[in-house]
């Protein structure tokens, strides 16, 4: 998805320099300190939207396979021992370091996308729909990521650090949970209804944030990352009490099932468990991308995001566009819930949240900020968790599974540093380069 | 330092920035480089620092080539360079920025900071900067910032001072201040690059002026030289330094401002009980130094800024209205800060056009944005308002100052408004560009609407005014016409009345300042060029408030 208004380059150090103290504050609440932490992530936020083109983050993803690869070779005894005797016999070194690495990464290929085995087994009679499972896997590991992947990209896009899709997705698992076992429903209808107390459920805390920034100035990114904390511990006392959302006759934190009418379908059955979750995540992400770039609320958002002051003084009322922003994104954080509970899990315990809203915000990032980016980047996510989980069995943990979070940290810190990947591949920088070089130029 | 440029030509792809320049300095002279934006005394200057490398051409200092490659040799070649944009760290003090990359330091690698704040003082003191080396930059008003950047660039010894726009973030008075600093320094036996497209102010301080159009030297004069010729050369045809206008028509009353009261950021009072009355075809121009409330009254107007009392719009009460019902009531609303307010920089001209008006019709059905008719519109402004862009979808940040206020002024001016209100209509514009905006504002008068006008540009307030208001201190504190003598003017600004101003000014005949200061009586007499009776306005249907 390419809109024309972030397809430029901005120059963030200008605009962060250049603030007398006569300038009104924008939000009318005054605090120097304020206004430098909206500064300072206006600034990031361009740096994350427009910073970074999609050759950088192709040459990221692969700059971090290549580190991956020796932190593989490290870990594997076979290279190391055939390293020490790099001199009498280098070729064999070499042919060792390849053989490790290429074998962890093509274990992870077949565990993500395609196992070239299944193919042939085809061939011979075999199941056609095993072909698929790789893929429909990562599908179902991706969904959840992509849907917390929309709701911090879409309030980055008005502006906004939404650091509480964690909290969110607590928020609309426990109204699914208790939708999904605690009323019946017809089949189809149940379904619906728990995925909109999911929406709800999520919604319901984003709008509160919103709210008590539109009202009070108080920070987002303070509000829900104290707001995640809130829904923590509220879940771990709702999964206490019999009386609540545990399970009778449990001592563990665990919910009831939900019931087997509202959970989602797998379109053409088992196998090919393309769920109906993902389906959902990626038409939220259409509805997303057409909500930004061409409908007039998403104008607001990106006004807002943009320039507040800009969209005041053209009549877009900052505050509405918060509130409504805040309530979206925690909408689809819910909706993420929902497609665990009611897709995978069936069952909501403490551990249920895991790091979907952390790794949202990753997602988000890797996508640029952009729907179909963080479709995109939900599904390299999704692939690496099933591709790593598959190499460590396959290689009988000589591959940790780990390492794919190890590759989702570089990509990310490759993706936030577009200076280092122009450096390492030789890039020309395209903006900025005056300004740059006059900082340094004072600074010797 | 004796600083010469000896044909330096710079280009970029097809376009050439600099061509075959030649441009000496003498030690101890104020050299103004004067040009329209655009033509390349930037481009020069970033040549000169080391920024960037010129295709062709030298430099020497006092006779000697010199190769500069980068800032750092400039800046060890004793070129300095204050930028439009301060690189200063706002959390640190004065003295911690101006050492910054240069620290002095005692053994052990410890900062010397009382040799650094010695330093500070005495440049200051010696050039008269009046700059306290232990204050925060953030507490800093921007000409004392700027006063710091050039406390940098002499603390790293430099003998030739580049001064890129410098006044373009002053008010008037850190201007004057500033220029007295500047004849210091000159008197010192440095030399000063002055970079401004402002004719006046390179009439005031240049010892020399050469004048850059299109990357090309066109011409060297002294400042002697007239302001037309002077803008002739820069622009390359002759330029209207004042438009022309016909006699006003004032008809209905279209705004009327009753005991406005405004609260500026830290809770004092920034317009105390200002009323006022405009009419449709007339231009009121409210003059005043920056900060004396003109900045919140045109936000409480546009009800970006909460207020009290009443502010009517041919007679409607619209004080409760939000922004965006004020600007759909038929208020155009050209803001001072047209980076911070008035544009997102970073969308497109097409967005930027229609940034008031996305979601009615044409541009919108229900909630979805009609892209074809944002396109067409846009398409259409660009041609009528001459908006120079390649193409309506290029980021409007990266066009020129004169072509970002086309973009607003098109987009205000093509709804069908009741009220124009201009805050700095031409802040930062070249000749050109002030021109054009002139004549589109004088074009919206004739066509019946009721403008208003705040700037603290003299010059615009007597080019547009049809009937002038004096604020200060948040008062009006008298009106005039606009054949008042500047110096008569200037003392109103500091806060006389138009009586006192008259006498002050040693004017015997008081007819000049035609209005009793009194403010209710000022009031009453708003149709002050009502000589004429009011012209049938094909608008002038609207009820008598």
């Amino acid at each position: 998805m390419s809109d024309p208004p972030t397809a430029a380059e901005p120059e963030p150090a200008q605009a962060a320099i250049a603030v007398g103290p006569d300038q009104p504050e924008q939000d009318g609440q005054a605090g120097p300190g304020r206004s430098r932490l909206r500064l300072t992530a206006n600034v990031i936020i361009q740096a994350i939207t427009q910073g970074s083109s999609t050759v950088i983050t192709i040459l990221a993803i692969f700059l971090a396979l290549v580190v991956g690869g020796v932190l593989i070779v490290f870990s594997d005894p076979v290279v190391t021992h055939a390293w020490s005797q790099f001199f009498s016999a280098p070729g064999y070194a070499l042919a060792q370091t390849w053989d490790s690495v290429s074998f962890a990464y093509s274990q992870m290929f077949e565990g993500a996308i395609l196992n070239p085995s299944t193919v042939s087994a085809a061939f011979h009679g075999g199941s056609i729909a095993a072909i698929f499972y790789p893929l429909s896997s990562t599908a179902a590991q991706a969904t959840p990521l992509i849907l917390t992947g929309l709701s911090v990209a879409i309030a980055f896009r008005a502006g906004l650090f939404n650091i509480g899709a964690s909290g969110q997705w607590v928020g609309g698992a426990i109204v699914a949970t208790w939708l999904g076992f605690g009323v019946s429903l017809p089949p189809f209808i149940h379904v619906v209804v728990c995925l909109i107390g999911a929406f709800v459920g999520g919604a319901v805390l984003g709008w509160f944030v919103g709210v008590l920034k539109a009202r009070t100035g108080a920070h987002e990114v303070i509000v829900t990352i104290m707001l995640n904390y809130v829904m923590y511990d509220l879940l771990s006392y709702l999964l206490s009490h019999p009386a609540m959302l545990q399970q009778p006759k449990q001592t563990n934190q665990i919910a009831p099932f939900i019931a087997n009418d509202a959970n989602l379908a797998h379109v053409g059955g088992p196998p090919p468990q393309v769920g109906i979750g993902f389906l959902i995540a990626v038409a939220a992400a259409f509805a997303c991308a057409w909500l930004l770039s061409r409908s007039t609320t998403g104008f607001q958002f990106r006004t807002v995001g943009a320039s507040p002051s800009a969209a005041r003084s053209s009549g877009i009322n900052v505050e509405r566009s918060w509130v409504l922003v805040m309530l979206l994104a925690g909408g689809l954080a819910g909706l993420s819930a929902a497609t665990v509970i009611q897709g995978t899990n069936t069952q909501l315990t403490f551990n249920s949240y895991g790091t979907y809203g952390f790794d949202g915000i990753t997602v988000a990032l890797l996508g640029r900020a952009k729907p179909l980016g963080a479709v995109l980047a939900g599904l390299l996510f999704g692939a690496l968790h099933v591709g790593g989980t598959y190499a460590e069995g396959a290689t009988l943990g000589q591959v940790p599974a780990n390492i794919v979070q190890v590759l989702e940290g570089l990509i990310v810190l490759f993706v936030a540093a577009p200076a280092l990947i122009r450096a390492v591949f030789r890039l020309r920088a395209t903006s900025g380069t005056g300004m740059e070089a006059v900082a340094k130029g004072w600074n010797g | 330092m004796k600083l010469e440029l000896r044909g330096i030509t710079k280009r970029f792809g097809g376009l050439v920035a600099n061509d075959q320049i030649d441009l000496v300095v003498q030690p101890g002279e104020i050299r103004a480089l004067l040009g329209e934006n655009g033509a390349g005394k930037t481009t020069l200057m970033n040549v000169l620092y080391g920024l960037m490398q010129p295709d062709q051409g030298e430099i020497l200092l006092d006779d000697k080539p010199v190769h500069i490659r980068s800032p750092k040799d400039a800046i060890s070649a004793g070129i300095g360079m204050v930028h439009q944009h301060f690189m200063l760290v706002p959390v640190f003090t004065v003295a911690e920025n101006v050492t910054l990359g240069v620290e002095r330091v005692r053994g052990l690698g410890l900062l010397d900071r009382r040799r650094t704040r010695r330093d500070v003082h005495e440049l200051s003191e010696r050039f008269g900067l009046q700059v306290d080396p232990d204050a925060y930059i953030e507490d800093l008003p921007v000409g004392v910032q700027q006063r710091v950047e050039i406390i940098k660039a002499l603390l790293r010894d430099a003998s030739v001072l580049v001064l890129d726009e410098p006044t373009a973030v002053l008010t008037p008075n850190e201007t004057l201040d500033l220029f007295r600093i500047m004849r210091e320094l000159r008197d010192g036996g440095r030399s000063i690059i002055f970079i401004s497209h402002k004719l006046k102010e390179v009439q005031t301080i240049a010892d020399n002026i050469t004048i850059i159009r299109r990357g090309k030297v066109v011409g060297e004069r002294p400042p002697s030289t007239t302001g037309s010729e002077l803008a002739a050369l820069m622009v390359g045809r002759s330029v209207q330094l004042r438009v022309s206008k016909d006699e006003a028509r004032p008809a209905q009353v279209r705004l009327e401002v009753r005991d406005l009261t405004v609260h500026d950021d830290r809770g004092g009072m920034a317009v105390s009980g200002v009323s006022f009355q405009v009419r449709g075809g007339e231009i009121l121009g409210i003059a005043g130094v920056q900060g004396n409330g003109q900045t919140e009254l045109c936000e409480a107007l546009m009800g970006l800024r909460p207020s009290t009392g009443s502010v009517l719009l041919e007679g409607h009460d619209i004080g409760d209205a939000s922004t965006r019902d004020r600007l759909r009531a038929g208020i155009g609303y050209i803001p001072e800060d047209r980076q911070e307010d008035g544009l997102v920089g970073a969308f497109s001209v097409a967005d930027n056009l229609v940034l008031d008006v996305y979601d009615r019709p044409p541009y919108a059905s229900g909630i979805a944005l009609n892209l074809g008719a944002i396109r067409a519109a846009a398409d259409r402004l660009v041609s009528d308002y001459d908006v120079r862009t390649t193409s309506v979808l290029t980021t409007v940040g990266t066009l020129s100052g004169g072509n970002q206020q086309k973009v607003i002024v098109a987009r205000e001016l093509s709804r069908d408004n009741k009220l124009l209100l201009a805050s700095q209509p031409t802040r930062g514009l070249d000749v050109g560009s002030i021109e054009f905006v002139h004549k589109q504002i004088v074009a919206q008068r004739d066509r019946g609407l009721a403008v208003v006008i705040v700037s603290s540009e003299l010059d615009e307030i007597y080019a547009l005014s049809d009937r002038i208001a004096v604020m200060y201190e948040g008062r009006i504190v008298g009106y005039c016409q606009p054949d008042i003598p500047e110096a008569e003017l200037g003392l109103m600004m500091a806060g006389a009345t138009a009586g006192e101003a008259a006498h002050a000014a040693g004017q015997t005949d008081g007819s000049q300042a035609t209005h009793d200061p009194d403010l209710d009586e000022a009031l009453e007499l708003p149709g002050a060029l009502d000589t004429k009776p009011p012209a049938a306005e094909p608008q002038a249907q609207e009820p008598e408030p």
